[in-house]
């Protein structure tokens, strides 16, 4: 099953190498990571989306709770959640291709952040799901460049993660 | 408040944090700090031949003193060189700390002359490692590492020190923190109550219960507990390889040791219980053999401090996270006080089943007219020292036979690298034992191949005067691995056999120190007399074994605890 773990590190140097070095030694999987400084700037939030059966996602936030680094974390999967991931993309646009594109990113509320005579620049944010629905929707032919942020994501409602 | 150099308040912080003994070797990006060590007389240095033997004789001490040792090596190849006996001490969970010299930070990334990231390097096998990044920092770093190792579930604390760290002219304000608060690393210093609890209720109710102890008592220092919750309940007891003295061996509800070497009547009840009471212990795949075919009746209580043992192989029914020691007070308190007595009958039926058990095979061996058995050698050692020695072993067949015929009734004795697996381990780790106890009798049984992983010792052991008893029980063969191939690819024996041992009795003779050598039966034990009488002498006693023996009981492979090889022909 996927999971969505959120942890608050110590913002030093290398800790993030602890978190990645984790995950290869015990053989757990990453399929992305997303970490950057929060409000207080000693902590950075990271956010590994992962799968695995119950018992290994137990063992990985069991592993992740023992570094000395790791203050705090949550697996947001447990309860409702909000998931965002950003995603640029670049596509060929050029004759009547422009309009359909257009039409399309309206369709995902996605913005045209840059323009040339050929091709279009989209920023698109949401679940991962639905990024992956924009790319199949344009059609693939069409795709020069994509990049995702990884998963980010926060409770809903009044459960925060916070020391 | 006085000014210090990195260097200087290095050493002041080893001695603020009451270190006796470090063991290490200079080299240049730690010159500043041998310096520091020389203008002083409060820590004392040992200077061992490689840097293994330097972790090992620290992990050695921590082990029979249950506090932590201390490594000081310089960057690089000195780094590197501790990086076997940091991954021993690990899994073992042996709290030490290893200070480290480094290129100057300057330098670091440039590829400088003996520079290895050894942040980088020992990750994965360090419970944590700090590098120093400004030298007034170094007090506190130095008291964090200490509290980190010893703290918790134990481990070895790398500690990275650039060489302008410790530059002598630069000097700061020295304070030895009293205290370590860190926000992230809060070990649990009492287990949960409602879990206590219940498991007191399942143990009065148990028919067919079993108390399994590892490590985690005798690094836990609770023994005493253990002992007292084992004789109130009148449960049967097994150790781990790694808990081995934890409960009187000679104890009657003591059944030895358990897994793959361990005893027939352990092994039995294990599989045949149907309550686990899992204290300090990890279902280490040594112990547990198929996972799915593990203990099909038994109920699981599972004590440690390390919530991430817990349901990590095998899951447990009733998980209660927290220091051994407290957890088994918690529960001889309420075992005391509750109204429901132990079920007597049910375990008078069980103590019979497991006396059947014991009858049908107990711990033994064939003897032989012809050749000395490795195990009656060890029987003697425990003769001859009462049981009372510490004793360190290497790896393989010789470890096996002493775990099985040394009885050890006290904890912190029994010294041996059950995790990894190291060779290499035993006459440091001895060396490291003798040193703190000059007056104990401290013995490595080893083997010829193991011996040679780090026989260069032997000249620390004449620097130091350290008189430890050296057991080679000498077979001219890797025996584990032999007895493997014997057992699973058709004696093939496939770069297991020592064509051109040396003569071990020159060769403790070039090194100053005594060596007897034995090969008849009959001198067996008069020439052990011998070697022993010799207090103040190394004396390395190369003892020429039965070169077939095989280490039996033997668990079948993916089998569950009961499928046991007893002997080349009989399998239950």
């Amino acid at each position: 099953m996927r999971r969505i773990i959120s942890v608050l590190l110590e913002n030093e140097p290398g800790a993030l190498s602890r978190v990645v070095g984790l995950f290869s030694q015990r053989n757990y999987n990453i399929e992305t990571l997303t970490v950057a400084p929060t409000e207080d700037e000693t902590l950075s939030r990271l956010t590994v989306t992962t799968t695995g059966s119950d018992r290994v996602i137990e063992q990985i936030t069991k592993q992740l709770n023992k570094l000395i680094e790791v203050v705090k974390l949550v697996d947001l999967t447990e309860g409702s959640h909000i998931e965002r991931e950003l995603m640029l993309i670049k596509l060929k646009a050029s004759g009547s291709q422009r309009a359909e594109i257009k039409r399309t990113v309206d369709i995902f509320r996605g913005q045209i952040v840059d323009v040339t005579s050929t091709v279009y620049t989209v920023q698109l944010a949401g679940d991962s799901d639905k990024l992956d629905a924009f790319i199949q929707a344009v059609g693939t032919t069409g795709v020069l460049e994509v990049v995702r942020s990884g998963v980010s994501g926060i409770a809903r409602g009044e459960k925060v993660l916070s020391i | 408040m006085e000014l210090l150099s990195g260097a200087d308040m290095l050493i002041r912080s080893l001695q603020d944090e009451g270190i006796e003994y470090i063991y290490g070797y200079p080299g240049g990006a730690a010159l500043h700090i041998y310096d520091a060590l020389f203008r002083q007389d409060k820590v004392k240095h040992i200077l061992v031949r490689h840097e293994q033997a330097a972790v090992h004789m620290a992990d050695g001490y921590a082990r029979a003193s249950g506090k932590p040792g201390t490594v000081l090596v310089t960057s690089g190849p000195g780094a590197t060189n501790t990086i076997t006996g940091i991954a021993t001490a690990f899994m073992d969970s042996i709290p030490m700390v290893v200070l480290c010299g480094q290129v100057a930070s300057t330098l670091i990334g440039e590829d400088a002359f003996q520079e290895t990231d050894m942040i980088g390097v020992s990750r994965p096998v360090v419970k944590h490692n700090i590098s120093v990044r400004h030298p007034s920092e170094i007090p506190e770093v130095i008291r964090k590492a200490y509290y980190i190792a010893a703290t918790g579930r134990p481990g070895p604390v790398v500690v990275d020190i650039p060489k302008d760290m410790t530059t002598p002219n630069e000097r700061y304000e020295y304070e030895y923190p009293k205290k370590v608060k860190l926000r992230s690393y809060n070990p649990a210093i009492r287990g949960h109550a409602g879990q206590i609890r219940k498991a007191a209720e399942m143990l009065l109710a148990a028919k067919r219960p079993i108390i399994y102890a590892g490590g985690g008592v005798v690094l836990g220092k609770a023994s005493e507990q253990l002992t007292d919750l084992a004789h109130m309940l009148g449960h049967p007891v097994t150790n781990t390889l790694m808990g081995i003295g934890s409960f009187p061996a000679s104890d009657k509800q003591s059944l030895g040791w358990l897994g793959m070497h361990g005893s027939y009547e352990s092994n039995m009840a294990m599989h045949h219980s149907d309550l686990i009471l899992a204290v300090g212990a990890r279902f280490d795949d040594r112990v547990t053999n198929a996972t799915e075919k593990f203990c099909p009746g038994a109920r699981i209580i599972h004590i440690d401090i390390d919530p991430a043992s817990i349901s990590k192989t095998v899951e447990a029914d009733v998980p209660i996270v927290g220091p051994v020691d407290s957890v088994l007070k918690e529960l001889i308190a309420l075992v005391k006080e509750s109204k429901a007595k132990p079920d007597n009958d049910a375990l008078k039926a069980w103590w019979k089943q497991i006396d059947e058990w014991r009858a049908f095979h107990g711990m033994r061996y064939e003897k032989s007219d012809t050749y000395i058995k490795p195990q009656e050698v060890i029987e003697a050692l425990h003769r001859l020292t009462n049981g009372d020695a510490y004793v360190t072993t290497d790896v393989g067949q010789h470890q096996m036979f002493t775990a099985q015929y040394y009885k050890f009734n006290k904890p912190n004795r029994w010294i041996n690298s059950g995790g990894l697996g190291t060779m290499g381990f035993g006459l440091p780790a001895a060396m490291g034992v003798k040193l703190s106890y000059p007056d104990d009798d401290v013995i490595c049984v080893t083997g010829e191949g193991s011996i040679q992983m780090n026989i260069q010792e032997l000249s620390t052991c004449k620097q130091y005067n350290l008189p430890v008893k050296v057991v080679n029980l000498n077979n001219q063969a890797l025996g584990m691995v032999k007895q493997w191939q014997d057992m699973n690819y058709e004696s093939r024996h496939s770069q297991s056999y020592m064509e051109s041992l040396p003569d071990f009795i020159k060769l403790a003779e070039a090194y100053g120190h005594v060596g007897i050598r034995i090969d008849r039966k009959e001198d067996l034990e008069p020439k052990l007399k011998e070697a022993f009488a010799m207090k103040d002498k190394l004396v390395f006693i190369d003892i020429y074994v039965d070169p077939h023996e095989h280490v039996y009981p033997m668990q079948v492979a993916r089998g569950s605890m009961k499928d046991m090889w007893l002997s080349k022909t009989e399998r239950v």
